[in-house]
């Protein structure tokens, strides 16, 4: 009798991974950018978070024995440099990759059914659903988060990053051209480096929410998260519509 | 007067020999970094030039600016700018007083019309029609606007006249403003700083008066061969900065060593000004050479960036005080607390429907 019901279970497994079928959703540019970029924000808050409050002194030798700031530092550049070559060919890639890669970059406000599934997320998050919905690129609410957060939040750090960036390269410099009016525009670069430590942690939030739900969304939902960014598929846990 | 004078005249008539006239000359083409193809060029002018008459007003200020300005390092370049100027009028440096002062402006501004150059060191208040500051009887504000009407250029000396500075700082009470946000038709070449840097203020005169044109400026407004650097770029610390070597506290062992300030405040780092080539009080130091951070009198609002003595700045605009790492620090706080709270009811709920998935099969 168990064995029965054994055999049937292990049968009905076998169907049903026969009738899955997996969609090929995000590209390997997205991937590489996905993966390029977070480590370049984590490696960005870092330093970051360093230059801001540096650690304490390494006092013991002459000045020009050492040069640790200064590492911290160009970390932060050369973070912030692949970021920014990072989302130009993300840019890139949105104009022509397959439409996914479109979906970070605008936001369907005049469609009503969006905003209902908006709703729909919502309620699902707040434990109001019992069952989620199948998305085969980002849901509606993911949509909306990351392109605050990432299309937005990455182009403010960029700008503001390259604006500060403008100062130690100086006036005339190539930077200082292309950005240099972030400087004009607040006045006081005090101010700009007050906002850029915001926008960090706008971005540190981001990840703590982006990181949770990914991994809650592989268990608890009908699809693959996790594995899609790493392989591309997006695979999907029943057959059924919706 | 009938024949307005040249610069040299009024020099020779100071008593200032040929040579020292050459001598400021050459001084004068290297503190503005010309060549010295220049040297004959600046006597050139000097020599065959009417002198150019400068009104001088005080708005809402400390005078700071004038001390600073009559201690110009360079004794000769200081005699020879006040000489050269032709300081019409100025109410603090001025023999004349009460009605004749005011005539004074009057008779200048009638009789240069379009030719002299309006010096403004402090600010207009706008509150009550101007009645924070009363000059001869009546709102500077309305003394600016006419001294202005007629100006070749304007110079804002100081913090004051570019930014505010002090009166101007949150919440403005009196509404002192700047001047290019009242004077909009003019051009204005901002000198900012509390006070200015002397040799910069004589700098910015003599090569206006030499070269009969504004010397390049910036995107604020400031001449840029004084402000297109900041401290931090030339400051004889910045290794120290690199290095990682910091003063901890006032008086500790890297205080002692000399090591950077910045995790003591200091604005060097985003502050655009010539403190650390050209110094202050005839070369002899400047802040951060005595031990003290810059506190950044030479920037836009530098009075509301939080206290001297931070390297972040406090934000109000979340009610309490906080710099921006506090307060995303607690953001990001609240926010992984709520995720820790959803994770555990996810997991509950999942446990849950998986106890009465099995109840129903």
């Amino acid at each position: 009798m168990n064995k029965d019901s054994h055999a049937l279970e292990l049968e009905a497994e076998l169907a049903s991974a026969q009738r899955q079928s997996s969609v090929y959703v995000y590209e390997a540019p997205v991937r590489i950018w996905h993966w390029v970029n977070a480590a370049a924000i984590l490696v960005l808050c870092v330093t970051g978070y360093f230059i801001g409050s540096p650690p304490p002194s390494v006092g013991q030798h002459e000045a020009y024995d050492q040069f640790l700031f200064g590492y911290i530092r160009f970390a932060h550049f050369a973070a912030g440099m692949i970021l920014t070559v990072g989302f130009l060919g993300r840019i890139y890639w949105a104009i022509f990759g397959n439409h996914h890669a479109r979906q970070l970059f605008y936001l369907p406000v005049l469609n009503g059914h969006w905003w209902r599934e908006i709703w729909f997320e919502i309620r699902w998050y707040l434990f109001l659903e019992s069952e989620p919905k199948k998305y085969v690129g980002h849901n509606p609410l993911a949509q909306l988060a990351m392109f605050f957060f990432i299309t937005i939040g990455v182009s403010f750090m960029i700008v503001t990053g390259m604006a500060l960036y403008a100062e130690g390269a100086g006036q005339g410099s190539l930077y200082d051209d292309l950005f240099g009016w972030v400087i004009g525009l607040v006045g006081n670069t005090q101010r700009l480096h007050t906002l850029h430590h915001l926008g960090m942690w706008w971005i540190v939030i981001f990840m703590i929410v982006h990181i949770y739900v990914a991994i809650r969304e592989d268990i608890m939902s009908r699809q693959s998260i996790v594995s899609t960014m790493i392989s591309g598929h997006r695979t999907f846990k029943d057959d059924r519509m919706d | 007067m009938s024949q307005v004078e040249t610069f040299y005249d009024v020099m020779r008539r100071q008593g200032i020999t040929r040579r020292s006239f050459m001598k400021y000359c050459s001084l004068t083409a290297a503190a503005l970094g010309l060549g010295p193809s220049f040297v004959p060029k600046i006597a050139h002018a000097m020599e065959t030039k009417p002198r150019t008459p400068v009104i001088w007003i005080h708005g809402l200020e400390c005078t700071c600016c004038s001390e600073s300005f009559i201690r110009s390092a360079h004794p000769l370049a200081k005699d020879v700018v006040l000489s050269m100027i032709s300081l019409d009028y100025d109410d603090t440096l001025m023999a004349a007083a009460g009605h004749a002062a005011e005539a004074a402006l009057q008779d200048t501004i009638d009789r240069y019309k379009g030719n002299y150059i309006l010096a403004v060191e402090g600010n207009p208040p706008l509150n009550e029609d101007g009645m924070y500051c009363i000059v001869g009887g009546k709102p500077f504000v309305d003394q600016l606007r006419h001294a202005a009407e007629h100006a070749k250029a304007i110079i804002s000396w100081g913090a004051c006249a570019s930014y505010g500075c002090v009166q101007a700082a949150a919440p403005n009470p009196t509404r002192a403003t700047p001047v290019h946000k009242v004077i909009l038709d003019k051009p204005i070449i901002k000198v900012p700083g509390c006070p200015p840097i002397a040799e910069v203020m004589t700098g910015v005169i003599t090569y206006m008066l030499t070269f009969d044109r504004l010397p390049t400026l910036d995107r604020q407004g400031r001449p840029a061969m004084f402000y297109s650097q900041r401290i931090h770029d030339k400051c004889y610390r910045r290794p120290h900065f690199d290095a990682g070597q910091f003063v901890e506290t006032w008086d500790d062992e890297g205080a002692r060593k000399g090591f950077c300030l910045y995790k003591m405040g200091c604005k060097g780092p985003t502050t655009y000004n010539a403190c650390s080539t050209i110094r202050w009080n005839e070369g002899v130091s400047f802040p951060i050479q005595s031990g003290h951070g810059c506190i950044g009198c030479s920037e836009d609002g530098f009075w509301d960036q939080g206290s001297f003595y931070d390297r972040l700045t406090n934000i109000k605009q979340f009610g309490v005080e906080a710099n921006a790492d506090q307060v995303g620090m607690t953001a990001a706080g609240v926010v992984g607390g709520a995720v820790a709270v959803h994770a555990a009811v996810s997991a509950l709920k999942r446990a849950q429907k998986k106890t009465q998935d099995k109840v129903e099969a």
